[in-house]
């Protein structure tokens, strides 16, 4: 007992300066450096304890970590995987952090990215046209569907006080239903061919199809199992990360946004529109998600299918947070995840460790940034100054 | 210490060499402080001096990092409020803490709650508070709900709560900022009379007048040290005031009479409700001219703030018209007022003024950001943000470490500058001013007062509201007195006396009360209202 505190306390006393000493070294860049400090020792932390978990069942973390590694970087083929798997957690996360942004808790990305599906899939299949008006049109219904799903609360939150928390996983609830009813009626949007018996739409036409960035086919010709391509979506990922940061600090509009969120009286004051603010924020949050939905359909799936593309909009909220609601935090906080997601499989069949420590992985690291003091604590980091502060979530009513 | 004069006072509080460190602030450094038996010690300084954290750790609220406590000549450690308590340190905080809708003697046995036969005792309780309000000459009826209670005589209940756990040091948190100024002189009453029966006590405040009314020794705090220790019969105003500040302090406002213009803001029968949907302006009517301050004087919670915020569109007017140059701005939303030239320098800078996390230059523009030249189009065009900051932190002289600071690590008086900055520097037909000076330091509310009075100079009408009287009448050129949401006197600055406002802030009918429909005398022949 006394052993292992010393070790621990020796470890503490180690890591401070070497910290500090680091950050002395680094400079000007340490002043960048310091506000992903707390989401990476989150991170390094979740592995550690993740390996620890490991080793207590008899396998070999360092085996393990290595094919994780591997499956999500060690060929072209990982990396495509990876970025294809970033892609809806981008727009998941973007969706969780612009509303943060604004004090909004928004719990109701996977509703919002699963309405995206069905809209998308829908104009997919249901219209024909040309590519250049079909691809933006299935795009823009999932943008549309997700605004809709977004803007609900965020209209009910303005005008009622109702807490945005409850209605967004109302909503998760209504949009599950409404999905299987209508992917289960084949007179609605059921795949109507004799031989179908799950519940997916038919096909999307051709024509809406995200093209790949990358062609699997070209990279992988052997295409035994199934080739990874990296479609336009990732591409898309990237912009939104671009748009959004460049909305929320350098526009007018995330001025306001940033202002409600900070200080609703304040924004009032400043004249702002705060009702307005939160029903339109809630609405651009939710276009994200199911724009992220929508990308899925017409890059990856070519349908809507009961069930998929489930969970996103949980992770999406994990994603945010470790990205500090910073657009770029949670590109890169997304692209960890999708390693992390991706590279299972490989982990699993190289050291035989059950792909499920992710998701035990995922929840640490979600701890540890929910509960940052305690990485304070553990790493000796004192709070300096005033950090911008994260909203989550405030009480009941306007 | 041997000396002979000392040795027959018996020190009842002592703290040696405290010092007490937040992130880059010293708020206390090597403070000593002793306390007799029996005398009021005023601690007098400006707001950040270090008063409130020096008492908080006298209470047990903080920790000091280093430095002794003495109680009695006894060494101690205080680590929570029931340390101090059990040592008899009572402490009567700025906010009272009491539960409104218990009576006086539930919210003293609160937290010592005495069981007879399994049911609370309050008889015993009713019987102390009897004893003790007889004793000290503290009037309080322990049958009476807390909220049915003025302001003055809740703070008897918070120094009866101390009493009750045996106090025999009273540390009080600026008690006079609720009070009408009789009603502070009643406090000070109770504190000389408390003080007759041997309670030691420390009287925490801003105002140089109080320290002279009841200060047996003041002690001056400036950045965390104590400059200097005097008695009221060696100190003046002015002394004290320069101690507080570190420099010579005009505490007179240079102010010329003036000729009122037309009328800017007039206000007719405005009626408006609180939060709890209760009618707190009930029916006010007022104008205020270019080229002069009206000064609107009352107690704090008479309706001022809610009269403010109807006037600025953040509440709802019920009833009434409000309208600004014949402009009709009842109930317009704050853009509206904004782009009428109103300027609003609001009660509570830290929840409407500012936001606390942006810096300097964002919060400058925090009602203009969507301008030009602040944005083109949608898009914030930061150069002139910063341009902006620049020029305004070198005019209205904000003492900030550049214009990215957050404005949160300023002091109060640099906070309120920056709001200050931002409503006059722009062309304004009416300036809203809410207790301008609040929490401000005695050299900022210098400097914000000169403003106020410049743009009033410079033909602005001015509408001032605050809940101190000392600077409605050394600003003001005409007082209307608030007093349960009613305006009940409006009276020439100039031939108004303390006493005079005193009395009719309390609700008592002066003889000399000018009709409140005075108004009417102030539109201008071509009003046509």
């Amino acid at each position: 007992m006394t052993k292992r505190r010393e070790i621990a306390d020796g470890m503490k006393t180690r890591i401070a300066p070497l910290l500090a000493s680091v950050q002395a070294r680094l400079g000007p860049l340490a002043g960048m450096l310091r506000p992903i400090l707390v989401p990476f020792l989150a991170v390094v932390s979740a592995l550690m304890i993740g390996a620890i978990v490991i080793a207590i069942s008899g396998r070999n973390p360092l085996l393990a970590y290595a094919g994780l590694i591997d499956g999500s970087w060690g060929s072209g083929r990982a990396i495509a995987g990876t970025l294809v798997r970033m892609t809806p957690y981008v727009f998941g996360g973007l969706a969780v952090a612009l509303a943060f942004r604004a004090g909004l808790f928004n719990i109701g990305g996977e509703g919002q990215l699963l309405l995206g599906t069905l809209a998308g899939a829908w104009v997919g299949y249901q219209l024909a046209l040309p590519a250049v008006i079909h691809l933006p049109l299935a795009l823009l219904a999932g943008v549309l569907a997700g605004f809709i799903w977004g803007g609900i609360p965020g209209f009910l939150k303005s005008r009622t006080g109702a807490h945005e928390v409850i209605t967004t996983i109302m909503l998760n609830y209504l949009a599950i239903g409404l999905a299987g009813w209508l992917l289960n009626d084949n007179r609605l949007m059921k795949d109507p061919s004799p031989t179908n018996v799950i519940a997916r739409t038919p096909l999307i036409a051709e024509s809406a199809h995200l093209p790949a960035l990358i062609p699997g086919q070209d990279a992988y010709p052997s295409a035994s199992a199934a080739p990874e391509i990296v479609h336009w979506g990732v591409v898309l990922a990237v912009l939104a990360t671009i748009a959004a940061s460049f909305f929320l600090w350098r526009t007018v509009w995330g001025f306001e946004v940033r202002t409600v969120g900070a200080n609703p009286s304040a924004g009032r004051y400043a004249g702002i529109n705060v009702p307005r603010v939160i029903t339109l924020i809630m609405g651009v949050s939710g276009a994200l998600a199911g724009l992220g939905g929508a990308i899925q359909v017409t890059a990856v799936n070519y349908r809507a299918i009961l069930g998929f593309n489930v969970g996103y909009g949980f992770d999406a909220i994990a994603i945010a947070l470790l990205g500090k609601n910073n657009p770029f935090g949670v590109l890169l906080a997304a692209l960890l995840f999708a390693s992390l997601r991706s590279g299972s499989t490989r982990m699993q069949s190289l050291s035989g460790v059950n792909a499920d420590i992710i998701a035990v992985i995922q929840a640490l690291i979600l701890i540890f940034v929910a509960a940052d003091q305690l990485v304070r604590w553990l790493y000796r980091i004192r709070a300096r100054g005033l950090e911008e502060r994260t909203t989550l979530t405030r009480g009941w009513g306007r | 210490m041997a000396n002979a004069a000392t040795e027959t006072l018996e020190v009842v509080l002592e703290a040696r060499s405290i010092t007490k460190i937040f992130p880059g602030v010293i708020a206390n450094e090597n403070v000593n402080l002793k306390l007799n038996k029996g005398e009021i010690l005023a601690l007098l300084g400006e707001n950040g001096a270090g008063k409130t954290t020096l008492m908080n750790i006298l209470y047990g609220l903080y920790h000091q990092d280093s430095g002794e406590i003495y109680v009695h000549g006894q060494p101690v450690r205080i680590k929570s409020p029931s340390d101090s308590i059990a040592m008899g340190i009572g402490m009567v905080h700025q906010h009272f803490q009491l539960v409104p809708v218990m009576t006086v003697a539930e919210n003293i046995a609160l937290g010592n709650e005495r069981m007879r036969r399994g049911r609370l005792d309050l008889a015993s309780v009713r019987q102390r508070i009897l004893e003790l309000s007889k004793r000290y000459g503290l009037d309080v009826d322990p049958d009476a709900y807390v909220k049915d209670l003025s302001v003055g005589q809740q703070q008897r209940v918070e120094i009866i709560k101390a009493l009750y756990k045996n106090a025999s040091i009273l540390i009080l948190d600026e008690p006079t900022a609720v009070l009408t100024p009789q009603e502070a002189d009643e406090l000070f009453v109770v504190l000389r009379e408390l003080k007759q029966q041997g309670t030691s006590i420390i009287f925490i405040t801003h105002k140089l007048r109080e320290v002279f009314a009841v200060a047996d020794r003041i002690m001056v705090l400036r950045r965390g040290k104590v400059v200097g220790e005097t008695t009221p019969d060696q100190a003046t105003r002015e002394s004290l005031a320069e101690m507080m500040v570190g420099r010579a302090v005009i505490l007179q406002v240079e102010k010329q009479t003036r000729e009122p213009g037309a009328p800017v803001l007039v206000v007719e029968e405005l009626t408006v409700d609180d939060d709890r949907g209760h009618q707190v302006v009930n029916g006010v009517s007022f104008a205020v001219c270019a080229g002069e301050v009206l000064g609107i004087a009352g107690v704090q919670g008479n309706g001022q703030s809610e009269l403010v915020e109807a006037l600025t569109g953040l509440r709802a007017v019920k009833g009434g018209r409000v309208s600004v140059l014949g402009n009709n701005l009842s109930g317009a939303l704050p853009r509206r007022i904004f782009e009428a030239e109103v300027g609003h320098v609001p009660e509570d800078r830290q929840e409407h003024g500012l936001v606390l996390s942006y810096s300097v230059a964002d919060n400058l523009v925090l009602n203009r950001y969507y301008q030009p030249p602040f944005a083109k189009g949608i898009v914030l065009n930061q150069e002139h943000i910063l341009e902006n900051a620049e020029k305004r932190i070198k005019e209205y002289d904000i003492r900030t470490p550049g214009p990215e600071v957050p404005v949160a690590t300023l002091s109060g008086g640099n906070k309120q500058k920056v709001i200050i900055a931002r409503e006059l520097s722009r062309p304004l037909k009416l300036l809203i001013a809410a207790q301008p000076t609040r929490g401000v330091d005695v050299g900022s509310i210098e400097f914000i007062h000169q403003q106020i009075i410049n743009e009033r100079d410079s033909g602005t009408a001015v509408l001032l509201v605050s809940a101190e009287l000392d600077e409605i009448m050394a600003l003001s050129d005409r007082i209307a007195v608030m007093y349960k949401g009613k305006i009940v006197a409006v009276l020439p600055a100039a031939s108004a006396t303390r006493e005079q406002l005193g009395l009719l802030m309390a609700g008592s009918d002066a003889p000399l009360i000018e009709p409140a429909g005075v108004k009417h005398e102030h539109l201008a022949p071509g009003e046509t209202h």
